[in-house]
């Protein structure tokens, strides 16, 4: 048995695998909808495809991330605890922060795939893939602390 | 902090490169599809989808090679290494066979197949990472 088996219990590996899957979908979507928007100059189809792709592959992957870090962490009694490690902190901020930056990138996208119908300008997506850079900027210091555990 | 979880961490930051990638890929395939052809911005999306699977690929291969010789608990020849190894072989394979078949006229469902055989190996390879069979 390994020295990292001996110390994570078996039961957790379903939660952590649901954990990591879904911030892979979660960077995956982010990385898209960020590439997309940022490669579409004024090409609507792809501004479109940027912006679905963080709705539709971006914003499960959050959940599917958090549900798996919540899984872990009540099953070990540890949300009944203040957080006590640093890393276990940077991805409760980068997570939940996050989700509200998300949250905000989302609705001003929508605004703009609207207002791209109507054929007016694509100001507001272009401030929805600034977002998405700065998150996945977050996302990748997340999971460096997640990985590298610093104290 | 030592110099192993430096490694550890560009391990993970590559394997989040490489499925990011493929996921980015899929929307470009699926366009192509869709679309009956391409654009110079989708040209330019599946270029980024490419520079990053290989920086991915690149990136967990040679950090994962490092962690199984320098770590103590792990050995090159483990049985879940290995398969580690197989699966990101057969992966890249059929990925890349997917990226030079796209370019090709009617090959839109060629393409597909193999892009969903990538992507499955690359889940694959989580699970075995995971749960490390036989560790």
């Amino acid at each position: 048995m390994t020295v990292l088996a001996e110390i994570r219990p078996d039961e957790w590996n379903f939660p952590l695998f649901l954990h990591i899957l879904g911030a892979m979908i979660l960077v995956g979507g982010m990385l898209t909808g960020a590439s997309a928007l940022a490669a579409a100059r004024g090409d609507a189809r792809l501004l479109r495809l940027g912006y679905w792709s963080l709705v539709a592959v971006g914003l499960p992957g959050w959940v599917a991330m958090w549900v798996g870090a919540n899984w872990i962490y009540a099953r070990e009694d540890l949300d009944e605890e203040p957080i006590a490690s640093v890393w276990v902190g940077i991805g409760f901020v980068v997570a939940e922060l996050g989700l509200l930056l998300f949250l905000i990138s989302l609705v001003v996208g929508g605004i703009g795939v609207y207002r791209l119908r109507a054929g007016k300008g694509t100001g507001l997506l272009k401030a929805t893939m600034v977002i998405s850079i700065v998150l996945l900027v977050a996302y990748a210091v997340a999971i460096w602390a997640m990985t590298a555990k610093p104290d | 902090m030592g110099f192993d979880d430096w490694i550890l961490a560009l391990h993970v930051l590559s394997a989040f490169a490489l499925v990011s990638a493929l996921i980015l890929l899929w929307f470009v395939y699926l366009a192509l599809r869709a679309n009956g052809g391409t654009s110079a911005a989708l040209g330019q999306l599946y270029k980024i989808g490419v520079i990053v699977v290989q920086i991915g690929v690149a990136g967990t291969l040679v950090s994962g090679v490092w962690l199984a010789i320098s770590l103590d608990a792990y050995r090159p020849w483990d049985g879940w290494v290995m398969i580690g190894f197989a699966l990101l072989a057969i992966g890249t394979a059929a990925g890349f066979r997917a990226g030079h078949v796209s370019q090709q006229a009617g090959g839109s469902r060629q393409t597909l197949v193999l892009h969903a055989v990538a992507s499955l190996a690359a889940v694959l390879i989580l699970v075995d990472m995971i749960w490390k069979p036989g560790a």
